[in-house]
């Protein structure tokens, strides 16, 4: 078959429509990711999101509400436990490990196929039935109503914490609920470029967007239509090949993005090197 | 002239931590239009009292209002200028943004952004002689030029009352001048209030009205010569204070030791 016949098969339809929401909501949160300083939480809670599929594949032969549930609990007690930046990434650190061994214990004791433990980790968006999709369809509006709900306080609580709780922002709560958002987010993406290879759409592209522009809408536009076009554009490179996953190419795609915005991108200068801060009140 | 509201009014107000008193039976009524600062020695609780103001820290005792409302109700009218923070360098926001945050960065939803925002933005820029730099990104402008933006961030809603906790830290000299200048020259225009946290007297001295003085648990609030005097602030720490004019500055001696001492004994 050729591109123009995949395109017109349901499962090709699909997962382009599931690579396009997922795409949106973690280029929209990759930003907050960053300025936040919590890369490391999306690679926890992604590796986690693992160890809820391993555990609803056992139970329930459902991988997909395994990691969902799984993420829940992962965001609850991310939220509970460490609230400072150093605190956080050792607290990640414990449960992620304490996680993974718990996830390689529950494949030991499933016996169905071994290709749903594998997708899991790398993911398998032409597998995506309708019913996955609806899920992806609910958690990314849902992702992308609350972040452009809470964009503004969101921004200013991540950028400048001091004044904005000054300013009566309810700066803890939205950690939590950018952190629920998050863990949703990534696990969503999980499932299209595999647990282990989320940051490629959760960061990278935010990662590029940054070198690029320094105004913080411009840098959301910019890293939502870097995701977009790195897991549309790595689905339908896979579906041209025939024989590359989709999220090998969505990362390479993804990582090449990056390396061009690095090299074209100026690192950010002042307007004005001359001006020396100081005495003269106005500058003209 | 006709009476206006009390900027901010204590009552009886303690604060403690477990055993530890920072201050005990605050009885402050701040007059609009005031220029305070807030004086006295490390873990005395001068940002625990900016904190109370803003709603942030509970009185163990006692009352407060802010201009005759409750604490914490009406904090969009309050300017909030902290102490200068670096920012990292690839923090990807611009002095302007920052600006613009102070403005509505509390408004949650998809707020339209109204034709007079970036007016008031510009205006405030413009006030503290940051336009020239108002594009770059924050963490790439010195300590001095970030402190300018940072007082446009809390004037940018015209609020009546600022709140600075120690802005001027780790500025040179001149910065500190124009920092303080600004603060004051803004007070004028708007007749706000401000209470400025600090523990260097000396940038904002011409500008003060009166100074609250807060040492070992008590306090005293008088005009800056009548605080800031060796008698007045021995009696305040318990122990001998001296306070030398050194042409035009003044210099406060013996609070460290005093301050030690008192730890040791509490």
């Amino acid at each position: 078959m050729n591109l123009a016949q995949y395109l017109t098969q349901a499962f090709a339809q699909h997962a382009l429509l599931a690579g396009g929401l997922v795409a949106i909501a973690c280029g929209l949160i990759g930003p907050f990711v960053i300025s936040r300083g919590m890369s490391f939480a999306v690679h926890g809670t992604s590796e986690l999101a693992f160890t809820g599929a391993a555990a609803g594949l056992l139970i329930g032969d459902n991988p997909i509400a395994g990691a969902y549930a799984g993420s829940i609990v992962v965001a609850a007690v991310l939220g509970a436990l460490g609230s400072r930046e150093r605190e956080r990434d050792s607290t990640i650190g414990v449960i992620l490990a304490f996680g993974l061994g718990l996830g390689v214990l529950f494949l030991s004791y499933y016996h169905g196929f071994a290709t749903q433990a594998t997708n899991i980790l790398f993911g398998n968006i032409f597998g995506v039935g309708s019913d996955q999709l609806f899920a992806l369809l609910v958690v990314a509006l849902v992702a992308l109503t609350v972040m452009m709900f809470i964009y503004r306080p969101l921004l200013f609580a991540s950028v400048d914490p001091d004044v904005a709780l000054a300013k009566g922002v309810p700066v803890k709560l939205l950690g939590i609920v950018f952190l629920f958002v998050l863990a949703f987010t990534v696990t969503s993406a999980a499932q299209i470029v595999g647990t282990l290879l989320v940051l490629s759409l959760a960061i990278t592209p935010a990662a590029a967007a940054q070198r690029l522009a320094t105004k913080p809408m411009t840098i959301t536009l910019l890293s939502i239509t870097f995701a977009l076009v790195a897991s549309i554009g790595g689905i339908l490179a896979s579906l041209m090949s025939g024989t590359i996953k989709p999220s090998v190419l969505v990362t390479m795609i993804s990582f090449g993005i990056y390396v061009f915005a690095r090299v074209i991108g100026t690192p950010p200068t002042r307007g004005n090197r001359n001006i020396i801060e100081s005495s003269q009140p106005k500058q003209t | 002239m006709p009476k206006v509201q009390k900027a901010v009014e204590f009552e009886a107000a303690t604060l403690q931590f477990g055993n530890r008193v920072l201050w005990k039976d605050l009885d402050v009524a701040i007059e609009t239009g005031e220029f305070i600062a807030v004086l006295g020695p490390n873990g005395s609780g001068k940002t625990t009292f900016l904190k109370v103001l803003l709603g942030l820290q509970r009185l163990t005792h006692g009352s407060v209002l802010v201009r005759g409302l409750r604490v914490g109700t009406d904090n969009q009218h309050i300017g909030y200028v902290p102490q200068q923070k670096s920012f990292d360098r690839w923090l990807p926001v611009r002095g302007r943004d920052l600006v613009h945050l102070g403005l509505d960065g509390n408004k949650f939803g998809f707020v339209h952004q109204p034709d007079n925002a970036k007016r008031a933005i510009d205006a405030a820029i413009e006030a503290v002689g940051a336009m020239a730099y108002a594009d770059t990104p924050i963490g790439l402008l010195s300590g001095g030029e970030q402190q300018r933006l940072r007082i446009a961030q809390a004037i940018v809603g015209e609020p009546d009352l600022l709140l600075c906790d120690e802005p001027l830290l780790s500025l040179d000299v001149t910065a500190q001048a124009a920092v303080a200048s600004l603060i004051n020259d803004y007070r004028k225009q708007l007749k706000a209030t401000v209470i400025f946290v600090t523990h260097e007297i000396n940038p904002i001295l011409p500008y003060v009205d009166r100074v609250l003085y807060i040492a070992n648990g008590q306090w005293v609030l008088d005009t800056p010569d009548r605080v800031l005097q060796s008698r007045t602030l021995s009696r305040l720490y318990g122990s001998t204070v001296e306070v030398v004019n050194v042409r035009g500055r003044l210099i406060v001696l013996g609070t460290e030791e005093a301050a030690a001492h008192h730890e040791v004994e509490a």
